[in-house]
């Protein structure tokens, strides 16, 4: 069965590929559309925080063990600093809402929109040069030799970002659907002024939103990272069409960012090998698709019309 | 002493002074009413007592202590609750998950500790017993306003009348010693109001004293023990609802002055 010329193998190898990408953008995407949900405000300095957080997981990894040499003790180190990075940024959030969003959230909506741009510049040229601009190598903790099967192949790394994407996507859902704290946030959302009458404490929620949102970037960068390498302009390209991504899902809804993410990486896998967009064109996609949808549906694919609240 | 007491408290916006003044006062267990021409800053006054807004000058008393700088989360936490003039629910919740809301961060279970680092070293079994209470108390207020039939709908699906009571109920979940009614009669026809007035009556007998802002005066004189009426900010008259009926400076703010 061919479709469009390519052989069934080969669309499921693109298949995986488009899948990991899209899994990596879904987790970056769901930082952006949380904090707007509650804020109604883009976070542009997201890919930063995920460039911060991966870059402390690195120097943790690094610290603790030489991941040349393998084996479990490296795998441990691994996790540990994975997880030392999701803290990381997760503080790095919270301090950024508080000191650069938190005192303009009375004014108008471009202020705190300007004040992440910056917030941006500042980190991006602070890890400039603090590390350096070159970058740097994040070698796998395992054997990263890829598994055949038939005439298609997955490496462990598209294993794990496809088994941790989805772990933390179902938990954040759930999280969010279930739990105390997730009632707390879907209300402070709707309306943090009738919240704060049911006694949350929206402060706390919005905190709790940023520390989520920026631990689920810390994890797509070290992910990102292990494919690529790690520099101080790696959050840039991959928050940007992350942000795409959960616009074309429709920005506020959770699960939105999840398809638009998913969607966003099949989008540009495919695009390359059934439209046949040139490789060096292939950033165009994320951005003609937004152009697109900015066009057909502007409240995104999964949120039905939205009115404006007055 | 009153439950809740303003001492000398004004809100200015600018240079328009929406509340001048005002020493407003709500004795326990009363149904107090607050009523005024359009303008006459009784909303801004609910705000600035229950910490959505705060003001100028001037005090808030809550039992005899100082509560004119809390936060609403907090404010709500010591026993104040409200509604809105135009509803605002929850809309994308459920009915049940409007209410439970209420009471999932009132923090007061008899039998817990406020600490909730305590509670998470105590067991899931005090979680699990705080569970439960949330569930039945929700349980009760979705009963006492016969919503339990509309539980699993959305907020937003309601109609309207419903929508106020649901309203009134996860005020109500929110376990109030004192609860701000801001125009519950708004949009409801003749008989509706006659069940909302039995609901207050109600509401009061289980303990709770209500202040209510209402245009409704057949509502108002029926129901409330005392009048507060304002005009342009500023408090002027206070009474039961026969003295308030004949007070010539009420009628005047109503009706304007006669000539003669």
């Amino acid at each position: 069965m061919d479709l469009f010329n390519i052989p069934a193998n080969e669309l499921i190898q693109h298949l995986i590929n488009g899948l990991t990408l899209g899994a990596i953008y879904s987790l970056i995407a769901l930082g952006y559309t949380m904090v707007y949900g509650i804020l109604k405000f883009i976070n542009f300095a997201h890919g930063e925080i995920l460039m911060l957080g991966t870059y402390s997981g690195y120097f943790l990894y690094y610290m603790l063990c030489d991941p040349t040499k393998g084996g479990s003790y490296v795998i441990i180190a691994f996790a540990v600093s994975l997880l030392f990075a999701m803290i990381i940024s997760a503080i790095l959030g919270i301090t950024i809402e508080r000191i650069a969003y938190k005192p303009l959230r009375k004014a108008p909506r471009l202020a705190p929109l300007l004040s992440a741009i910056g917030v941006s510049i500042i980190l991006m040229n602070l890890a400039s040069l603090m590390f350096g601009t070159k970058s740097k190598k994040f070698d796998y903790p395992f054997d990263n030799t890829p598994i055949h099967f038939g005439d298609a192949s997955i490496t462990p790394n598209q294993i794990m970002i496809l088994v941790v994407g989805l772990i933390m996507m179902v938990s954040l859902k759930l999280f969010v659907d279930r739990s105390r704290l997730g009632k707390a946030m879907r209300a402070t959302s709707e309306n943090q002024a009738v919240a704060a009458l049911m006694g949350i404490n929206v402060n706390s929620i919005i905190s709790l939103t940023f520390a989520i949102g920026s631990a689920l970037a810390a994890v797509a960068g070290i992910l990102i990272a292990m494919e690529f390498k790690v520099y101080p302009t790696m959050g840039q390209l991959a928050g940007l069409k992350a942000f795409i991504a959960a616009v074309v899902g429709g920005i506020g809804n959770i699960t939105g960012a999840m398809v638009g993410g998913i969607l966003l990486g099949l989008l540009e896998t495919f695009g390359v090998v059934i439209i046949g967009i040139p490789q060096g064109l292939k950033d165009t996609i994320a951005f003609s698709v937004l152009i697109i949808i900015l066009l057909v549906k502007p409240s995104g694919l999964l949120i039905k019309n939205r009115r404006e609240k007055v | 002493m009153p439950l809740l007491y303003t001492k000398n408290l004004r809100r200015e916006f600018g240079g328009v002074i929406a509340v001048s003044d005002v020493n407003f006062e709500v004795m326990k267990n009363s149904i107090t009413g607050l009523i005024g021409p359009n303008g006459a800053g009784k909303t801004t006054l609910f705000n600035n007592i229950t910490g959505l807004d705060f003001p100028t000058k001037g005090n808030v008393f809550f039992k005899g202590e100082d509560i004119t700088e809390l936060p609403a989360y907090k404010i709500t936490r010591i026993g104040i609750a409200r509604t809105f003039q135009n509803i605002r629910l929850f809309r994308e919740m459920t009915v049940f998950e409007n209410v439970m809301i209420g009471r999932h961060f009132r923090g007061n279970h008899p039998k817990l500790s406020r600490n909730r680092l305590v509670n998470f070293a105590l067991g899931m079994v005090n979680l699990k017993m705080e569970e439960k209470d949330i569930y039945e108390n929700s349980i009760k207020w979705l009963d006492f306003f016969n919503l339990l039939p509309f539980r699993d709908e959305y907020a937003k699906n309601l109609p309207y009348g419903r929508q106020r009571e649901l309203e009134i109920a996860r005020a109500l979940a929110t376990e109030p010693d004192l609860l701000f009614l801001d125009e519950p009669a708004a949009g409801m026809n003749p008989q509706e109001t006659e069940e909302l007035m039995a609901t207050i009556r109600k509401i009061r007998d289980l303990g709770v004293t209500v202040v209510l802002i209402e245009h409704d005066m057949k509502l108002v004189m029926n129901i409330c023990d005392t009048i507060t009426v304002l005009n342009y900010g500023q408090k002027i008259a206070e009474g039961t609802p026969g003295q308030i009926q004949n007070n010539k400076d009420v009628i005047e703010a109503y009706l304007g002055k006669s000539d003669d």
